[in-house]
């Protein structure tokens, strides 16, 4: 069963340099406890998609096109509508757990707000449950936490107990925001466990916001690659790494240091050159015509027609038969 | 933060919060005692003992109407109390009110608000209270009105501008992904954040007040006759200044400690409140 179904989601900020569109006509269905991942590199705009369904944009942006959660257009709710849809039924983590959570008040008490906003459970009833979850996160002796300042735990105590408040409602749908990018690599794997191990348990859909390829490979089904506010490329996580089939997300996987002792580690460390192309005055044909080996005139005028070279496994560019034999020659 | 001293050690190690504290202590404890206890009835004339020096039975002499300077002057410390007093928290309600509610709504509302209080922040505050004065009547009551109204673009520029920092934390985001409505936000999270803010602000309103009070009631538009007022205690000595200096001396002296004091405090709190904001020495 669908649970969310993005359609031809068009982001719109307001800048000085004049309308950016930081995320194109974007579209993608999870299904019920399904896990997706997209990743892009910063300013692709994956978190604003996430802000989007979250109808969390900023004051100068705004959404086109729709985004139904179990068949709900959210874009046309209220802002009433959207808090009783926050926390409750659609969950997020962010990306500084140093700075997510509000300074003055103890974690306790932040995370039995929202259920005591959503739920209308008693003081009593909220503590319990918080403990529940505090303990569910793997925060050791919940009792004497709960009653914590922010500025008293550790950067990886507080992102699970931002992860305790995402969950506290059980919401159908988790959006992780990049949830390990401001944790050392330790904590970063133990918070993922975390976060995927949960996931099961509870039967819950997740996106997984990352710039990290690593990540997105190890805690995902399906992965959405970014660039420049559109989808390049996308699948299920395996057929994607097995078989990378965009330039970008080729480049993107080249430019990850390897530590495994053949061939390939030997190679210097590829990037892409250039640099991000400025969201308010994109080219008109694909995005990633500057930056790109495999460029010619075609690629210029018109965005380039998606490509399915696999099942579910799609790509939009022009000369993907050519980067696909040069990736499997390389 | 743990490690750091506590805010009381901190406070006792401040110089001016201290000076501050202390004079702004002595202020309002002459206040208290005025109101059980002054050494002669500070509205009492004794026409036979006008313009007595100072001696040990007047500490600080008398005026021209034979009453006791010391007793006006304890008992003006009342008047000047409630002034500060009341038109702060005129001030303040609205103020902060206008602030967070321009803050949590932005666009035109915001707008409006803000370019309403630069409106009445442009004219100069005390042609403002003598307009509301004139309009609304003199007397002590509308001359306190008349302050608090001018004190309420302070704050809503004030509250305003730290709350929209406060909505561009990380924290605030969060709390609407939970679901929080913005007026909910702004009570729990907003609010909280930018009392250290407010309460600095407060005491140099007070300041401000005391000193708006006694210009009004000198331009014999607040508090009046008997009432004892400092402000006033000037006007009616300024025909005695080539013969009696002192009796100007007084209340002058009384209205520059007041202020000198709370602007200390102050300028202490916000130190000791919020040492990010402590000054550069």
């Amino acid at each position: 069963m669908t649970l969310l179904a993005v359609d031809n989601l068009t982001v719109t900020l307001n800048t000085v340099r004049g309308p950016a569109r930081a995320v194109r006509n974007l579209s993608f269905e999870l299904e019920k406890g399904q896990t997706l991942g997209i990743v892009g590199e910063s300013g692709c705009g994956k978190s604003l998609t996430a802000l989007a369904i979250m109808g969390l944009l900023p004051e100068n942006g705004w959404a086109d096109g729709t985004v139904k959660l179990a068949g709900e257009n959210l874009l046309t709710y209220s802002e009433d509508q959207m808090c009783q849809v926050r926390g409750n039924r659609i969950g997020m983590v962010f990306q500084e757990p140093m700075t997510s959570l509000n300074p003055l008040h103890t974690v306790g008490r932040q995370i039995a707000e929202a259920m005591r906003l959503h739920r209308g459970v008693n003081k009593a009833e909220a503590r319990t449950e918080v403990l529940r979850l505090l303990d569910m996160v793997g925060i050791p002796e919940p009792t004497k936490r709960i009653n914590s300042y922010p500025h008293q735990l550790s950067g990886g105590q507080r992102q699970r107990v931002m992860i305790a408040m995402a969950l506290s409602c059980g919401p159908e749908l988790l959006i992780a925001d990049e949830p390990t990018t401001a944790l050392d690599v330790t904590i970063q794997k133990q918070i993922l466990d975390l976060i995927r191990n949960l996931i099961e348990d509870l039967g819950m859909a997740m996106i997984l916001i990352s710039h990290n390829l690593g990540v997105i490979y190890q805690n995902v089904q399906d992965v959405i690659v970014m660039y420049g506010g559109a989808r390049v490329e996308s699948g299920p996580t395996h057929d994607v790494f097995a078989n990378l089939s965009h330039p970008y997300s080729q480049g993107l996987f080249e430019a990850v240091p390897q530590i495994d002792d053949t061939k390939a580690s030997r190679r210097r460390l590829r990037t892409i050159p250039g640099t991000v192309p400025e969201l308010a005055d994109l080219p008109a044909g694909c995005t990633f015509q500057d930056r790109c080996d495999y460029v010619t005139d075609a690629c210029r005028p018109t965005q380039p027609p998606v490509v399915q070279i696999a099942a579910g496994h799609n790509v939009a560019c022009l000369h993907v038969d050519a980067a696909r034999k040069q990736w499997a020659a390389r | 933060m743990e490690g750091q001293p506590s805010i009381w050690r901190r406070c006792l190690a401040h110089r001016s919060f201290v000076a501050g504290g202390s004079l702004t202590g002595v202020l309002v404890l002459t206040a208290l005692v005025s109101l059980v206890w002054t050494p002669w009835n500070p509205i009492k004339q004794n026409l036979r003992e006008r313009l007595v020096a100072p001696s040990w039975e007047h500490l600080l002499g008398t005026d021209q109407f034979g009453r006791d300077i010391f007793s006006i002057i304890m008992a003006g410390a009342q008047n000047s109390i409630t002034v500060g007093v009341v038109s702060v928290s005129i001030g303040m309600t609205f103020g902060v009110a206008l602030g967070l509610w321009a803050s949590a709504k932005r666009g035109w509302t915001e707008e409006l608000i803000m370019r309403a209080s630069d409106f009445m922040y442009a004219f100069p505050a005390i042609l403002l209270a003598i307009m509301l004065v004139a309009t609304l009547g003199q007397g002590a009551i509308n001359a306190i009105v008349a302050i608090g109204i001018f004190s309420i673009p302070v704050f809503a520029r004030l509250t305003r501008g730290a709350a929209n920092a406060i909505w561009a934390r990380e924290f605030i985001l969060a709390a609407r992904a939970a679901g929080k409505g913005k007026l909910r936000i702004t009570v729990e999270h907003v609010l909280p954040n930018i009392v250290s803010v407010l309460v600095v602000q407060i005491t140099i309103q007070f300041a401000l007040a005391i000193l708006a009070e006694a210009a009004l009631s000198f331009l014999g538009l607040g508090a009046q006759p008997p009432t004892p007022s400092w402000g006033r205690m000037l006007d009616e000595t300024r025909s005695m200044i080539f013969i009696n200096p002192w009796l100007a001396v007084y209340p002058g002296v009384a209205i520059a400690i007041s202020v000198l004091g709370l602007n200390l405090l102050g300028d202490g709190l916000r130190d000791v409140i919020d040492p990010r904001l402590a000054r550069k020495r």
